[in-house]
């Protein structure tokens, strides 16, 4: 066990973890931050998608001893109000099906957004294509993304 | 306690339905069973000291605060259909609540106090339409027969909208204002009670946006590992590599050692057969948290006494059912003579297919969590489709009566039919009261794609016989896929009635002479159902051999379609079944196979689609019809080659028959998502086994189609109907697979007769 100080939605948290812990289960188990979810533990399924500093990371994938001084955010910390563009769009859209990978999809295209303000179709495919759903929500995903890239 | 078919209909539960039809009489008996989680009986109270919030519950699923706070409780499971909210949806309409003030809860487990809560079958809509109308509706009449009293008008000038009853000169109160005196007025006559005028309505038949999507959203809403309770331990399980595997001893030493590893304990597994509601034989490792578990868990030496299942080979297996259709089968339908139809036949088309396991894969891999409390109460949370069967597991592997079990259900991610399994909520109950603490189960990726409950691999053959006019005069179809029931029981070797109802044996075109045939195969895993069930397989064979013999008679698959239906009427396999045809649980009376609709369906999508101008120019396009869980569709796919070779798949197009829809955003949804899930069925889904074991550890064995190869433009009809409403979660998936093969012919000039082929 080691301690660690990470920075979480803006706030400094102290964990005392296995180093080899990876960030996945420090917000869920150690936090209690549940809106980062668990899907395949291999980065396979992007349903654990955070932000370090301004990237999409998969959080079941990248240990505590990792994190350093970067700032992580999660859909907690999107926005504080929960009326990012993005979260705006997925309720006009009514994106969600079970909902499960939807906080993973919409942190990953967060992330997009903000290095691609008006991505084009194949930029949202290309992007996007890391997170698995099995509902099926794909095409309103991408029409949310794009309502959100225009209200941005 | 295994039901037969959980997915068809339970005839018991249903009759549990009636309680929901609110009298005096099933009022006071749902008292009597109220435990005190709902509110019930409280309008037979007293009202409380003045300014305390008071409530009428007229029922189970409505109670209405003095604060003018209208709750709808949802007792089924939301795993992605929306069924959260159409339900109440349905009671609010009635009613006349403001839509977007109400609040809905979720109903614990119990059918005793809701009636069936099997979230399974595409049935929610089709069993409780009616019920929720009725509850909506008695609370109605009872809020404008406290207003008319109190205004001296006839209830009949009165009506309600936006929580408040409305008289005819404009006069307004609002629910809450009523409570007080309809509390304690007696339950109407439920004869008494009428039903709106179904143009009235304000919900019914629109888009209503899901009551959790603020929620999901914001990463606020509860699935099945999200519960934290004071405590808790998480616990990993190393479970039998091959089904039946048996433990002959281990050593925890390692994962004791790991830092955070609390606990180390056997659950004692089933065997052969592994049964539906039984969790596997396993080692499980206890610690403070999911990380520690895992770790332990891969510390753990285990030595394991496989059993006969180690030397299991799928691909063997689906060789040797391919073999067994050549041979004389069990008779499952007949009608004419097949055998004579053949003699004279001037051309016979015989095909074989093949299908895959498929894994349900739902995103949130299994978990649940269970409280055993010294009081012998087992409380649960869990992101189960049947709630009482997890709690008649739970209670049955801890031997304390279902009374004692608590159940909540949480959302799920996923259900698809793996959840109404409890093999993981009662690992969740035996661990918690092993450890004496909350424990929660968590399943990782590898344990869901080892240890489901798979969809059964299957082998078809059809023979088809076209006399020397090119008439079609014979169908011979045979099937063989290992049963779900073998997974309870280890002599079922073929498909039940009700499997074989599932898309085949309701082969509804008027061919004069049909044989239908099933053949024996043994289950090597756990066999389940998942979304559609074994139409998957017959649509897929039958739909994409219905394409070749139009071709080989020169004629259009759709008009074919159309001719062979023949005239609008209802069909009835029973005759021709040796009365075996299960109908979904429904009787044919109540919801016949009308083929009046089914042309109805295939007309509109070919006309929406323009299917005619799209053979003309050419385009690869392909078509299905397929009518599964009592709803109509059909279904056109368009595919494309682009400029790298690449194969995509532009347009969808379904048209849909399910009688009167309720959330018809929500029917669009199932049919977009359906289409996506169907894509991978026929493209990159497949589960094998090699020496028992499956060979498809996590998404990148087991793979599930990405936004990327996704179909486009999903475009979806929905048919203006009075009948009765019917299910939409299952039945997007049978047409679309052989539609989606059918379009493929016409791109690259080779039939598919093996899934998942490579797009």
């Amino acid at each position: 066990m080691e301690k660690f100080t990470i920075s979480v939605n803006g706030k400094k948290q102290d964990v005392n973890a296995d180093p080899d812990m990876p960030l996945l289960w420090v917000l869920r188990d150690l936090l209690s931050m549940k809106g980062t979810k668990f899907g395949c533990g291999q980065a396979l399924c992007g349903a654990c998608t955070v932000h370090l500093d301004d990237e999409a990371i998969r959080s079941c994938s990248t240990p505590i001893s990792k994190v350093g001084d970067q700032k992580v955010t999660t859909i907690e910390g999107l926005d504080s109000e929960g009326h990012h563009p993005l979260q705006d769009a997925w309720v006009e859209h009514v994106v969600p099906q079970c909902g499960y990978c939807q906080t993973g999809q919409i942190m990953n295209a967060a992330a997009l957004l903000k290095k691609s303000p008006s991505p084009s179709d194949a930029e949202i495919e290309e992007s996007m294509a890391g997170n698995l759903c099995r509902c099926g929500t794909y095409n309103r995903i991408k029409d949310a993304i794009l309502t959100a890239s225009k209200a941005l | 306690m295994m039901p037969n078919f959980p997915f068809l209909k339970n005839k018991k539960a249903e009759d549990k339905s009636e309680v929901f039809v609110p009298s005096r009489r099933d009022f006071l008996k749902l008292s009597s069973l109220a435990t005190g989680g709902f509110l019930l009986g409280v309008n037979f109270q007293c009202a409380g000291p003045k300014g305390e919030t008071i409530t009428f519950a007229p029922n189970v699923f409505i109670s209405i605060t003095s604060d003018n706070e209208v709750t709808i409780l949802a007792h089924r499971s939301e795993m992605g259909t929306g069924i959260r909210t159409t339900l109440p949806q349905i009671v609010a309409d009635e009613l006349g609540a403001d839509w977007s003030k109400i609040k809905i809860i979720q109903g614990e487990g119990d059918e005793e106090k809701y009636g069936n809560q099997n979230t399974d079958g595409s049935f929610s809509v089709r069993m409780f339409y009616e019920p929720m109308q009725k509850a909506g509706a008695t609370a109605r009449h009872m809020l404008i027969a406290a207003a008319a009293k109190k205004w001296e008008v006839s209830p009949e000038e009165c009506n309600t909208e936006n929580s408040e009853v409305i008289h005819s000169s404009g006069k307004k109160i609002n629910f809450g204002d009523l409570v007080a005196d309809v509390k304690d007025m007696p339950l109407p006559d439920p004869e008494s009670i009428t039903l709106r005028e179904f143009s009235s309505y304000k919900l019914i038949g629109k888009d209503v946006t899901i009551y959790d999507a603020r929620d999901i959203v914001t990463g606020k809403a509860t699935f099945g590992a999200d519960v934290d309770l004071p405590g808790m331990q998480v616990a990993v399980i190393r479970r039998s590599p091959v089904i039946g595997a048996k433990v002959i001893s281990f050593n925890d030493a390692k994962a004791l050692a790991v830092q955070g590893v609390n606990r180390v304990f056997k659950i004692d597994g089933s065997g052969i057969p592994p049964g539906l509601d039984k969790p596997l034989e396993g080692i499980a490792v206890i610690a403070d948290n999911t990380w520690a578990a895992m770790k332990g868990r891969d510390a753990l030496e285990i030595e394991w006494d496989l059993g006969p299942n180690q030397t299991y080979n799928s691909a063997k297996q689906l060789e040797e059912m391919l073999q067994s259709t050549t041979r004389d089968g069990k008779v499952r339908r007949e009608r004419g003579n097949f055998n004579a139809a053949q003699k004279t036949a001037g051309k016979i088309l015989e095909r074989t297919y093949l299908a895959p396991f498929y894994a349900h894969a739902t995103i949130e891999p299994p978990a649940a969590i269970a409280d055993f409390k010294e009081d012998g109460i087992c409380e649960i949370w869990a992101p189960t489709q049947h709630p009482q069967w997890a709690r008649q597991a739970v209670g049955a592997a801890l031997g304390v009566d279902v009374t004692k079990v608590k159940m909540n259900i949480t959302l799920l991610g996923g259900g698809f039919g793996r959840k109404s399994k409890p093999d993981f909520v009662v690992e969740a109950a035996i661990l918690s009261k092993a450890a004496k603490s909350p424990v929660r189960v968590q399943w990782t990726r590898e344990d869901d794609l080892h240890f489901d409950f798979f969809h059964s691999h299957s082998a078809q053959r059809i023979k088809v016989a076209l006399d020397k006019n090119g008439d079609f005069t014979g169908w011979n179809h045979h099937t063989v896929f290992p049963a779900i029931g073998a997974t309870a029981s280890a002599t079922e070797l073929h498909p039940s009635d009700g499997e074989l109802g599932l898309g085949c044996t309701d082969f509804p075109y008027d061919v004069p002479n049909i044989r239908i045939e099933s053949h024996e195969s043994t289950a090597h895993t756990r066999i389940g159902w998942l979304r559609s069930v074994s139409n998957i397989h017959h649509s897929f064979a039958i739909n994409c051999m219905l394409d070749e013999v139009a071709e080989a008679r020169g004629m259009d698959p759709i008009q074919q379609s159309l001719q062979m239906l023949g005239e609008d009427r209802n069909l009835d396999f029973k005759p021709e079944t040796d009365g075996k045809y299960e109908n979904y649980g429904e009787p044919i009376e109540a919801f016949p196979w009308n083929t009046g609709r089914m042309k109805k369906v295939i007309e509109r999508v070919a006309k929406e689609a323009n299917w005619d101008q799209m053979l003309v120019d050419g385009k690869s396009v392909g078509f299905a019809a397929h009518k599964s869980f009592l709803t109509y569709v059909a279904c056109i796919v368009l595919v494309e080659k682009d400029s790298s070779g690449k194969i995509t798949i532009p347009e969808v197009h379904y048209a849909v028959d399910c009688g009167i829809g309720v959330n018809t955003d929500r029917i669009r949804s199932q049919f977009e998502g359906g289409a996506q899930f169907a894509t991978s069925l026929a493209t990159t889904s497949a589960i094998t086994f090699e020496n028992g074991i499956p060979k498809q550890n996590n998404f990148d064995g087991y793979q599930i189609i990405r936004m990327p190869q996704s179909p486009k433009k999903i475009h979806v009809y929905i048919i203006e109907s009075m009948e009765k409403p019917t299910g939409v979660g299952e039945p997007p998936v049978p047409p679309y697979i052989p539609a989606l093969c059918n379009a493929m012919y016409k791109l690259t000039g080779d039939r598919i007769y093996q899934l998942p082929f490579k797009a």
